[in-house]
């Protein structure tokens, strides 16, 4: 099946027709003859690359209640994302060659975005030797991105073995920096004022920003590449804007999440603000926003947690950590970079496809909208608006902080090569089962 | 008033009714038979997530002074350990037809969340390290038996005010009743934004019992060093901490005759608090317990019979 997209407006550029066949963009330009093509009329509406998320909780294997990778792929697909990163600590671990090729396949079956597997860092996320760094990237799945996420690399010399390890294969170690003697496992609020009036375990600044202080000269020291997952604090942008100036490769991600909510939200002892880094306060926020706008964070990643209800219906210090990101993170940056003008589509596109897909290596994805590419693409209306509803999402689970709220732009369709997954703001064969 | 959650709910005029209610339940302490008609047929049950004694005892001689029907469930344990929600668990309790539950839990915030799932009252007996309000009105009906009004009254909180629930409620019910908070506690034991509650602090316990740093003092309470919390390396050894924190006998020295000394109890004592602080003329701790009784009928009577007017023809 062909589509052309009439009057698109290419990175938010001027109105020009796309024509989408045979998987690929097949011819940009003017008053484009439809032949046997569907047309779209897309007036008004921007096309970016497809979405690439860096770092997403598919909870596949061990806990489908809570999202499966069917769903996961559902929801990326309607927020605008055609290839997303499966985090490693499901259960069992992705610390092996087997596991990673089961989170591919079944994302292969599920159709609707690239599944990405990555691969542990540590046999079992243990912090104590490396996992099999080597055959999972030499796997069918072809890992190219490894992270203990949800746990942080503390061990620094097996931070450097790993930074070392994955050389050959031209992948990256992304890190969860948190390190455990300065923010421990019960740690669950931003350090500062709130945390101490609400009596909460504080997670300060400095755990975070200390790690990557010393991961970036690992990777000095290695040569390797490193990222930075989740970066929440003003003096870890600061780190990372130091590193880069001096030549380190280190990229960095910030999530939706962290550049719009605060930790003042905390003060109803509400889980479904708790996340992991913690929220926090303004100042942060802003750093976030400008780095984030300089290029010195790298890209935005959902870092989509799914929970089911009743991991979440527990005090603050027992609930689970994190929150949904993915149907929401378009208009999440969307409303904090692009209508506060930090960011243009041309903008949104490089640090929401280009640079993800380029720091995972993700082959046909994030490319430039040119005549031949990979018809891996969204559709987007700026001037639309979406009220979220939990309800009417199609993860598996509710726990999203921006209920209720409305959100600029709207995804109308997005594109895997060249087949539509969403058309209308719908999934084109429904919600999978 | 539907739930007493933190001490920050109360206006001064609620505090100040609570503390005249107590006034009056604690009369009937010292009557023959110590029983009241006005909660009977409620239910009250004490849901402890955490072990306690002294909190439940007192609210369970409370309840049934007021003639309720008193329950006590025991969760130790997290509800996670369990492999329950909290919510299922609470729900669970409030469904066999319970008109109030006192909850203690060890994480803070949990008794606020339990507030928004059941129907019926809800008190805070203690959440993690946040508040503690019941106590914090106990101490002030102590302060107040001691000092009278506590308008200006200088009131000195020593020892780890990080994981108190206890200091926490007693700034916000001392502050709303007009008496001056300072916290005196070593840096690392001394919550982070601190400066923003409303009360001074200090590192100097000597500078601050004698009067040089924030005036003269009126009271002085002493805080438990929570020995299963101070893995964290918060100071080096109980002698250094005993030395810098610890009201010995020579610190006494420093107080106003008139100057009650608190504990919430149990006492590690020769630590934070020396025998002669404990037990001497200015000690007030066993006054603390008694009111401590008085002040929960208080507050489960005035939430219960929602009565505006603190008089029991019984109690007087």
């Amino acid at each position: 099946m062909s589509y052309l997209l009439k009057n698109v407006a290419p990175l938010g550029g001027a109105p020009t027709d796309v024509l989408i066949d045979n998987g690929v963009l097949a011819e940009l330009g003017t008053d484009l003859a439809r032949g046997a093509a569907e047309v779209l009329d897309a007036d008004g509406l921007v096309l970016l690359p497809g979405l690439v998320d860096l770092h997403t909780h598919l909870r596949e294997p061990g806990r489908e209640d809570a999202e499966t990778i069917a769903s996961g792929s559902a929801a990326a697909a309607l927020g605008g994302f055609t290839a997303v990163h499966a985090m490693a600590n499901t259960n069992p671990v992705a610390d092996r060659a087997e596991i990673v090729e089961q989170v591919a396949r079944l994302g292969e079956y599920a159709g609707l975005v690239e599944v990405r597997p990555v691969g542990a860092v540590s046999a079992g996320l243990r912090g104590e030797t490396l996992a099999e760094i080597a055959t999972m990237a030499r796997s069918a799945a072809a890992v190219r991105v490894f992270s203990d996420d949800g746990a942080c690399v503390h061990d620094a010399r097996l931070m450097r073995r790993a930074l070392e390890y994955v050389k050959p294969f031209d992948a990256v170690i992304a890190q969860h920096a948190q390190d455990p003697r300065l923010a421990d496992a019960a740690a669950c609020c931003h350090e500062g004022e709130v945390s101490g009036r609400l009596g909460l375990p504080g997670w300060p600044a400095v755990a975070e920003e200390s790690i990557v202080a010393r991961d970036v000269m690992l990777a000095e020291h290695t040569g390797s590449r490193l990222h930075v997952c989740h970066v929440s604090t003003a003096g870890t942008v600061e780190v990372i804007r130091w590193a880069k100036a001096r030549g380190i490769e280190v990229t960095a991600e910030v999530t939706p999440h962290h550049l719009l909510l605060t930790c003042d939200l905390l003060a109803g002892y509400d889980p479904l603000y708790k996340v992991n880094p913690p929220l926090r306060p303004a100042d942060d926020v802003a750093a976030l926003r400008a780095g984030l706008a300089d290029g010195t964070i790298d890209a935005v990643a959902t870092d989509h947690a799914p929970h089911a209800a009743h991991d979440k219906d527990h005090a603050f210090a027992d609930a689970a950590f994190g929150m949904l990101g993915l149907q929401t993170a378009l208009g999440v940056v969307a409303e904090t970079m692009v209508a506060t003008g930090l960011l243009d589509w041309a903008g949104v596109a490089d640090r929401m496809s280009l640079r993800p897909a380029r720091i995972g290596r993700v082959a046909g994805h994030g490319r430039p909208l040119q005549r031949g590419e990979p018809a891996n693409v969204t559709l987007v209306d700026p001037a639309a608006s979406q009220l979220v509803d939990p309800d009417a999402l199609v993860s598996r689970s509710r726990n999203t902080p921006f209920a209720g709220r409305t959100l600029p732009a709207a995804v109308r369709a997005t594109f895997l090569r060249g087949r539509p997954t969403v058309l209308d703001g719908k999934l084109v064969n429904g919600i999978p089962a | 008033m539907k739930h007493l959650l933190s001490a920050a709910d109360l206006s001064r005029d609620e505090a100040n009714a609570i503390l005249d209610t107590a006034r009056e339940m604690h009369a009937i302490q010292n009557r023959e038979v110590k029983k009241l008609p006005p909660l009977r047929g409620r239910t009250v049950v004490n849901l402890f997530f955490e072990d306690s004694t002294r909190t439940r005892s007192s609210f369970e001689i409370a309840g049934k002074w007021l003639s309720a029907d008193v329950i006590n469930v025991s969760a130790k344990g997290s509800s996670v350990s369990k492999g329950e929600s909290l919510r299922d668990t609470v729900l669970t309790v409030a469904a066999m037809g319970v008109d109030a539950l006192v909850v203690r839990h060890n994480a803070s915030g949990a008794v606020q969340r339990i507030a928004q799932w059941v129907g019926c009252h809800v008190v805070n007996a203690g959440d993690g390290t946040h508040e503690h309000p019941t106590q914090a009105l106990l101490d002030a009906y102590s302060l107040r038996a001691r000092l009278g009004e506590l308008d200006d009254r200088h009131v000195v909180i020593v020892g780890d005010i990080t994981h108190s629930r206890v200091a926490r409620s007693n700034v916000l019910l001392l502050a709303t009743l007009g008496a001056r908070v300072t916290l005196v506690a070593p840096p690392t034991l001394m919550p982070s934004g601190v400066g923003s509650w409303p009360c001074e602090t200090s590192w100097d316990l000597d500078a601050t019992l004698s009067g040089k740093a924030f005036g003269d003092v009126d009271a002085v309470m002493m805080l438990r060093v929570q020995r299963e919390r101070m893995s964290g390396g918060y100071f080096a050894t109980e002698r250094e901490y005993a030395i810098g924190y610890g009201l010995s006998p020579q610190r006494l020295d420093l107080l106003a005759e008139h100057a009650p000394i608190l504990h919430p109890g149990p006492m590690n004592r020769g630590l934070e608090i020396s025998s002669a602080a404990a037990d001497g003329a200015r000690s007030v701790v066993l006054d603390q317990v008694q009111a401590g009784v008085a002040v929960r009928m208080a507050v489960l009577y005035r939430l219960l019979s929602g009565a505006d007017e603190p008089v029991l023809e019984e109690a007087k």
